[in-house]
C-alpha cells in the first residue's frame, strides 16, 4: 500500500506549551486511522497542523512523498486535505445538493447570463449519494435531514473536490445508534476509494469497527502507533489514561 | 415494493404541489389579503373604484420596494434600520441637486450614490469592523436623517429647476393605468426574484444567513456579500425616495419616518425569518400589500385610524405564530 501522509517528528508549541512534541506518524492510502486521546492531549492541534490551520513549530509533513508546509487551510484543501468538521458546517436553510456544493455552485450559460446549474447539483449529488450508498435525497431541505445524512452530505463535499485525505472531528459523537452504524458506513466507503481517513473520536467501539491503525496522543505525545488487531479497548483506555505509559 | 437506493434517492419531496404550497406562510398571507380585497368590493362601494385601487397600488409600492431590500438583508441574518433615513437623504438630494438646476438624470444618480454610500459604510462596519448591524444601522438611522436636515437646512424643496415635470411625472403619473411606482416595484420583484433563485449571489445570502460559519469555510466571500446586501438594501430606499419625492411633489425632512418598522413588519409578514436564511421577493410584496389593505380599509370603513396600529401588529404576531404552530406540528 502506498504511503500517503507521513509526518515526521512534528512538534507544537504555543509559547512556553508544548501542545505536541514529537510526533510521528504514516497512514497509507485507503488506510483508516483513529486518532485517540483525552482532551487536551493534542488530537486538535495535530489535526489543525495537517489541516493548514497552524503551522508546525518543527518536523516535516509529506504527502505523497512530497514535502509540504501549508500556510492556510485553503493551501491543504488544494493539495487534497479536507476536514469534515465536528458541526459539519452545513447550512440547513437549503437544500442537500445546494450544501454540498456551497461555494463552487455549477453554473450554466442563460443568455448573456450565467445562473446557478441546480438539474446538473441534483444529479451530480445524488450519484455521489449512490457512491456512498446513503439515502440522501438531494432535492431535501438539510433541516428535515437525520444525523447520518447530514454526514453523508458534509463527506459528498470531500468527494466532490476528490480529497486524498479526509479529517473526520468526532463525527459519531452527538447521533444515534442506528446513525452511527450508517456513518462508519460510509467511513468505509471513503477508504474503499482509496481516500484514507483520520478518524478523531472519544468513542472506543467506533474506532475500533473502522480504525485500520490506532494512534493515541497523552499529553502531546504520541504513545501508541500501532495495527487495531493488535490492539484492545483496554490497552487504548490504559494509553489515554497514563496507566500503560507506552504500546 | 422494494425501492432501489437510486429511486429512492431520485425522489423529490413526497408531497403534492398543493401541500407544498400550503406549508408557506405567504400564501396565508396573500389569501387573507385578498379575502380582505374581496370582502371590502362587497362591504363598500368605494374600495373597487379605479381611484382607490390606483392610490392603494401607488402607497403599497413604496414599501414593497424597500422590502425587497430589507428582506435580502433579513435573509443574510442582518437587519437594517437605516431605509428610512436613506429615503430622506436621496430625497433632498434629488430635490436640493434639481433646485440648484441639475438635470434630473444626474440628480438621481447623486441621489442614488448617496444612498449607496450609506449602504457602503453600513456594510463596511458590519462586515469588516464586526459590528451588530442592529447598533450599526441604528446609528446610521440617525446620522443619515441628520444629513438630510443639514443639506436641506430643514426646507420644503418644492422647486425642482428644468426637470420638475418629468419628476412629478415619474413619481406620481402613470402609464396605461399603472402608477410608475408599480411599476418600478414589478420590474425590481421579477429581477430580485430571478437573482434570489438562479444566481449564485442569492445562493450565497441565504447561505450566509443559514450558517454564516459554513459560509465562510466554504470559501465564499462572506464580507464582500454582506457589503454588497446592505448597499442594495440602501439603493431599493434611495429609488423609493427619488419616487416619493415625485409623487409629493416636495420634500420634508420627515420623510420616511418610522419606514423602517414599516418595511421590517410586511418582510416579516411575509416570511423572511429574523434568524436568516429564508424570506422571498414575494412574500415582501405580499406583506406591504396586506398592510397597505388593512389601512386603506379602516378608513373606507370609517374606523378610526388609531386602530391602525392595532391591526397591523396582531398580523406582524398572527403570521408569525401560525409559522411557529406550523413547524410544531412537524409538518415542516
Amino acid at each position: 500500500m502506498a504511503e500517503r501522509l507521513k509526518l515526521t517528528g512534528v512538534s507544537k508549541h504555543f509559547g512556553a506549551i508544548r501542545a505536541l512534541n514529537d510526533v510521528s506518524l504514516s497512514i497509507g492510502e485507503g488506510e483508516v486511522l483513529g486518532l485517540m486521546g483525552d482532551n487536551g492531549a493534542g488530537k486538535s492541534t495535530l489535526v489543525k497542523i495537517i489541516a493548514g490551520n497552524f503551522r508546525a513549530s518543527g518536523g516535516e509533513i509529506r504527502l505523497d512523498g512530497e514535502p509540504r508546509d501549508f500556510h492556510h487551510p485553503k493551501d491543504a484543501q488544494r493539495a487534497g486535505i479536507e476536514i469534515v468538521y465536528q458541526d459539519l458546517a452545513l447550512c440547513d436553510n437549503l437544500t442537500a445538493a445546494s450544501n454540498v456544493y456551497l461555494g463552487r455552485e455549477l453554473r450554466r450559460q442563460f443568455g448573456p447570463l450565467r445562473i446557478v446549474d441546480y438539474k446538473a447539483m441534483h444529479r451530480r449529488a445524488g450519484e455521489l449519494f449512490a457512491q456512498l450508498k446513503s439515502e440522501t435525497r438531494p432535492r431535501d431541505l438539510v433541516r428535515k435531514m437525520s444525523g447520518g445524512q447530514r454526514q453523508a452530505v458534509a463527506i459528498a463535499r470531500t468527494l466532490l473536490s476528490d480529497a486524498k485525505v479526509v479529517l473526520m472531528d468526532e463525527p459519531t459523537a452527538a447521533i444515534s445508534v442506528r446513525q452511527v452504524a450508517e456513518v462508519l458506513d460510509l467511513i468505509r466507503r471513503l477508504r474503499d476509494r482509496g481516500i484514507t481517513v483520520i478518524l478523531i473520536s472519544h468513542r472506543m467501539p467506533d474506532v475500533f469497527a473502522v480504525s485500520d491503525k490506532i494512534a493515541v496522543l497523552r499529553r502531546g505525545e504520541l504513545v501508541a502507533n500501532k495495527a487495531t488487531r493488535d490492539s484492545s479497548p483496554e490497552e487504548v483506555t490504559g494509553l489515554i489514561t497514563g496507566a500503560i505509559l507506552a504500546a | 415494493m422494494t425501492t432501489t437506493l437510486e429511486q429512492a434517492i431520485d425522489q423529490s419531496q413526497h408531497r403534492s404541489l398543493l401541500s407544498r404550497i400550503m406549508s408557506v406562510q405567504v400564501f396565508w398571507v396573500f389569501l387573507a389579503a385578498a379575502l380582505a380585497c374581496i370582502a371590502l368590493s362587497i362591504i363598500t362601494d368605494t374600495f373597487a373604484t379605479e381611484r382607490n385601487l390606483f392610490n392603494v397600488t401607488r402607497n403599497f409600492a413604496f414599501v414593497a420596494i424597500i422590502a425587497i431590500g430589507m428582506t435580502t438583508v433579513i435573509a443574510s441574518g442582518g437587519i437594517d434600520l437605516s431605509v428610512g433615513a436613506s429615503v430622506v437623504l436621496s430625497a433632498v438630494v434629488v430635490g436640493a441637486t434639481m433646485e440648484a438646476g441639475y438635470p434630473i438624470w444626474a440628480a438621481a444618480m447623486f441621489a442614488i450614490g448617496a444612498a449607496l454610500l450609506v449602504g457602503l459604510v453600513n456594510g463596511i462596519l458590519i462586515a469588516v469592523v464586526g459590528m451588530p448591524p442592529f447598533v450599526v444601522t441604528l446609528g446610521m438611522l440617525s446620522f443619515a436623517r441628520s444629513m438630510a436636515l443639514v443639506l436641506s437646512n430643514n426646507k420644503m424643496i418644492y422647486q425642482f429647476g428644468p426637470d420638475h415635470e418629468i419628476l412629478l411625472w415619474i413619481g406620481g403619473g402613470s402609464t396605461f393605468g399603472i402608477p410608475h411606482p408599480l411599476i418600478a416595484l414589478i420590474i425590481l420583484a421579477i429581477i430580485m426574484s430571478f437573482v434570489f433563485k438562479w444566481t449564485r449571489w442569492g445562493q450565497h445570502v441565504f447561505a450566509i444567513g443559514g450558517n454564516e460559519n459554513a459560509a465562510v469555510m466554504t470559501g465564499i466571500p462572506v464580507r464582500g456579500m454582506k457589503i454588497s446586501v446592505y448597499m442594495f438594501s440602501a439603493f431599493t430606499a434611495g429609488v423609493a425616495g427619488i419616487l416619493m419625492v415625485g409623487w409629493l411633489g416636495s420634500v420634508t425632512t420627515n420623510l420616511g419616518t418610522a419606514m423602517e418598522l414599516t418595511v421590517i413588519a410586511a418582510a416579516v409578514i411575509g416570511g423572511a425569518n429574523l434568524a436568516g436564511g429564508e424570506g422571498t421577493v414575494f412574500g415582501a410584496v405580499v406583506g406591504a400589500l396586506l398592510i397597505e389593505v388593512i389601512r386603506n380599509s379602516l378608513i373606507l370603513l370609517g374606523i378610526s385610524t388609531f386602530w391602525q396600529g392595532a391591526f397591523i401588529g396582531s398580523f406582524i404576531i398572527i403570521a408569525v405564530a401560525f409559522d411557529r404552530i406550523r413547524r410544531l406540528r412537524g409538518q415542516d
